[in-house]
């Protein structure tokens, strides 16, 4: 996947810049990652992926309903810039969501009977596949209205700045979600007020049936926020060594105070949008190509093995204990009794006055 | 142990489909991810993927099978090892059995099975004898929009995914093939600034027919709708108005939950300058539709995700056109009035049926167009019943139920033998839970009761 470079100049000379880190051969960026990074990356990936696997046959056999959006793809994205946060920053996104859910460490379990719509769920069955959150792993959903949550993220970096903490805010969204209005309100304002905003829009190149240059009169997103002076680059999406390498340094541009910054994840979505898609606005050729030359899993495994960092017996290990977790979501999630009638009515107000 | 695979629903409202084709003959050897198989809905045609490895053991349903069942077993994978020698009688679905598997928690109202009868003539100016077509709703809405761009050119279509995916619920189906690109326009997901577009388009005299892919994402727009459509005749002294129509499915679908559950009936309704229609047949739908598009106000065209694949009987006319405000006696009766519209109707019929056994014979009145209000349909027939339920999916507050029964205090006070009485939505954001969003919708057993208590039965 072609990647390019457009960083503002300032940002070159930031702090965060002086990270070390490789190039490819193509001039990207690449993280250094040790083995227990790349390890427990390769991990992380794989349960997202086995996760949204199982998810995807579940609705099939009608234990979850409504629509189901699936991360398959773009697994690197949400792992890499988990790297680097710390305690106390905060993650918001779209309804395709699981895998950022996974990747802030909440339960697959939980996950999962939110899924099915069991009192269990994250969200006690109320919320459904599109909303879910966790207070505690600084998850704020899971939204359902494409580029709603982008000036929600912006508050929680409006948050995090006037508490005086040094944590950030990423704030995912989709190449379609690009073209909504209320972004360049929320860009506009970040830069105005300096906020420890990360915008990371997950270029998966369609937005349902629609191509990005369909939809959209510029197609570098990366350049989305120059007009407001916020610095912006293309990461290649598919290799969490770019991400992470972007992620800190983005993250790092954040806590030093110098205000929001934009990273363009070039990524693919292996499935369809949802799972009622007929996907007649691309080729099964071109699905295969991503997969077979850029799957962000399988590079890492090509490279654990290859560094003899990883035996193939030790990835199977990895393998099977992912099925473990995921196969005993599947079997809580279908065991775990719906919500009691009672939850109809409670948590609609604070005070739960009526 | 070998594997089935199953009929899969591909979305929220799929109940059957057709198996279009086999991509892979019994004895293949298939990866979790092939093709294996095509299912047609009638939104669109879907791959099925295989979710494990193994052998094409048995085909259990031929291509070319119509109205599969979700869930249905449609072939065998075998594991390494196993032979084609199994009991397929007997071979289980991978999954465990799911206990209490909520299945699709909304089954689409018979009424495709069974299409309602073609209720007193559908309007008074259709000939007698003219014969009728049954069609979807989905159709009926896609004839009207086609019948109206082939007579006036400055009718055009615009919105997410109208044009090459066909809408995303295709009810813009064959209008890009048939009017072009010009005509047919596929806009980036920017309710706001589209829905500001049309409004604008409209002012310089074009007939703009803006989709929203459900009216949920309306909202973003509710400032062009309001501030700019519904205000500008009045604020221009009536020197520019805008002839327009918003349209799209309104209302609960099926487990999407709170942000896409919702029907904005009484919100659109509370506004002057905005016309809101919202039909129930397919009748009603093509010629409230064409009306809607020939109006020369801004109309808020309130459609129904579940509805659309429901058949009525349509009359085959050239130009059905039916006029807006108009109540509609679904079925008449002089015992108790049931009021309702759009999918409401649903209840409010079913409920008609129940009381029917125990000798109440209910009058229903299908709104159709909610402002204006036709009132004096309703005050007429509760002259004659003195009682009345109104049925409704949105909340209770504020809703049609609380409008209609204001109307009924300042109208037919001196009528009344009991309180107005409401069936609505319960209270709550919708719930994503199967058994909870069941109970956060009305019932018909909620409206037979509504009905018995206004009848002090
Ligand atoms: C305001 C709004 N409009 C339309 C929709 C329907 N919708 C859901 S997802 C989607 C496509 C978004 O694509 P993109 O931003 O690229 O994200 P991706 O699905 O690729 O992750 C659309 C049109 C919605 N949920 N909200
Ligand atoms: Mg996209």
């Amino acid at each position: 996947m072609a990647v390019a470079q457009n960083q503002a100049q300032d940002l070159a000379q930031s702090a965060a810049a002086r990270q070390p880190a490789v190039v490819r051969a193509d001039g990207a960026a690449l993280a250094n990652m040790t083995k227990e990074q790349e390890l427990s990356a390769y991990h992380l990936m794989l349960l997202i992926r086995r996760f949204e696997e199982k998810a995807g046959q579940m609705y099939g056999m009608g234990l979850i309903g409504g629509f189901c959006h699936l991360y398959i793809g773009q697994e690197a994205v949400v792992v890499g810039m988990q790297m680097a946060l710390k305690p106390g920053d905060a993650v918001i996104t779209g309804y395709r969501d699981h895998g950022h859910m996974l990747a802030c460490g909440m339960d697959a379990r939980g996950v999962m009977a939110e899924l099915t719509g069991r009192r269990n769920g994250y969200s006690k069955g109320k919320g459904g596949s599109m909303h879910m959150f966790s207070a505690e792993k600084g998850f704020f959903g899971g939204h359902g209205i494409v580029a709603a949550q982008v000036p929600l993220g912006t508050g929680l970096a409006f948050a995090a700045k006037y508490r005086g903490q040094d944590n950030v805010s990423l704030t995912y969204f989709g190449d379609g979600a690009v073209n909504q209005g209320q972004v360049y309100e929320s860009f506009n304002m970040a830069k105005l007020w300096n906020l420890p905003a990360v915008y990371i829009v997950e270029n998966n190149q369609y937005a349902m049936g629609t191509s990005l240059a369909r939809a959209s009169a510029t197609t570098n997103l990366s350049k989305r926020g120059a007009a407001h002076g916020i610095p912006g680059e293309q990461v290649d999406g598919m290799d969490i060594r770019a991400v992470k390498a972007a992620a800190e340094k983005a993250v790092a541009w954040c806590r030093e105070g110098n205000g929001p910054i934009l990273l363009e994840m070039l990524t693919y979505r292996y499935r369809g949008h949802s799972m009622s898609d007929p996907a007649k606005y691309r080729t099964r050729e071109e699905v295969e190509k991503v997969r077979n030359e850029h799957d962000p899993i399988e590079q890492v495994r090509r490279r654990l093995i290859e560094s003899k960092r990883a035996s193939e017996d030790d990835l199977k290990k990895i393998d099977a204990r992912v099925r473990d977790v995921v196969n005993e979501a599947a079997e809580f999630a279908t065991h775990d009794p719906e919500p009691d009638p009672s939850e109809l009515y409670t948590d609609i107000y604070a005070d739960e006055a009526r | 142990m070998p594997i089935q695979v199953l009929m899969p629903a591909l979305s929220p409202t799929m109940e059957k489909g057709n198996l279009a084709k086999w991509l892979k003959s019994e004895g293949d050897t298939v990866k979790a991810g092939d093709v294996i198989a095509e299912i047609e809905t009638d939104k669109a045609t879907m791959e099925v993927e295989a979710v494990d490895e193994g052998t094409l053991g048995k085909i259990l349903v031929p291509e070319g099978t119509a109205d599969v069942a979700v869930n249905t077993p449609i072939a065998v994978i075998l594991n390494d090892g196993e032979d084609g020698s199994v009991d397929y009688a007997s071979v289980k679905p991978e999954a465990s059995k799911a206990a209490a598997a909520p299945q699709q928690a909304r089954t689409a109202p018979s009424a495709a099975a069974e299409p309602p009868k073609p209720l007193a003539a559908p309007e008074p100016d259709v000939p007698e004898g003219t014969e009728m077509a049954t069609m979807t709703v989905r159709e009926a809405l896609r004839d009207a929009m086609a019948e109206e761009m082939r007579r006036d050119e400055t009718v055009f279509v615009m919105g997410e995914e109208v044009a090459e995916y066909q809408g995303a619920y295709k009810v813009t189906q064959g209008l890009l093939q048939e009017f072009g690109a010009q005509r047919v326009v596929d806009t980036p997901i920017t309710e706001h600034g589209f829905a500001g577009l049309g409004v604008g388009a409209a002012l310089a005299g074009l007939k703009p027919i803006v989709e929203f892919m459900t009216f949920n994402f309306a909202m973003q727009a509710m400032d062009q709708i309001i501030n700019s459509a519904a205000k500008t005749r009045y604020m221009s002294g009536g020197q520019i108005g805008s002839s327009i129509v918003f349209r799209g499915p309104n209302g609960a679908a099926a487990r999407v939950a709170a942000q896409h559950s919702q029907d904005f009936s009484a919100w659109y309704s509370h506004i002057p300058g905005l016309k809101v229609v919202a039909p129930y047949t397919a009748a009603d739908f093509k010629g409230l539709l064409k009306a809607a598009i020939r109006d020369p106000n801004p109309v808020i065209f309130l459609e129904n995700e579940i509805l659309y694949g429901q058949s009525f009987p349509v009359p085959k006319l050239d130009d059905y056109v039916l006029p807006i405000g108009k109540a509609r006696i679904a079925r008449p009766g002089n015992d108790v009035t049931i009021v309702s519209f759009s999918i409401g109707m649903t209840y409010a019929l079913k409920a008609a049926d129940e009381l029917a056994k125990e000798n109440v014979a209910a009058e229903v009145i299908d709104l159709r167009t909610l402002r204006p209000m036709d009132t004096e349909t309703i005050v007429e027939s509760v002259k004659k019943t003195g009682r009345i339920v109104t049925v409704e999916e949105g909340w209770p507050q504020s809703g049609i139920g609380a409008e209609i029964a204001a109307r009924l205090m300042e109208n037919a006070f001196d009528w009344l033998d009991a309180p107005v009485t409401r069936v609505a939505g319960k209270d709550v954001p919708m719930p994503y839970a199967a058994n909870l969003e069941k109970l956060a919708l009305p019932t018909v057993a909620e409206v037979v009761e509504a009905a018995k208590a206004v009848l002090y039965r």
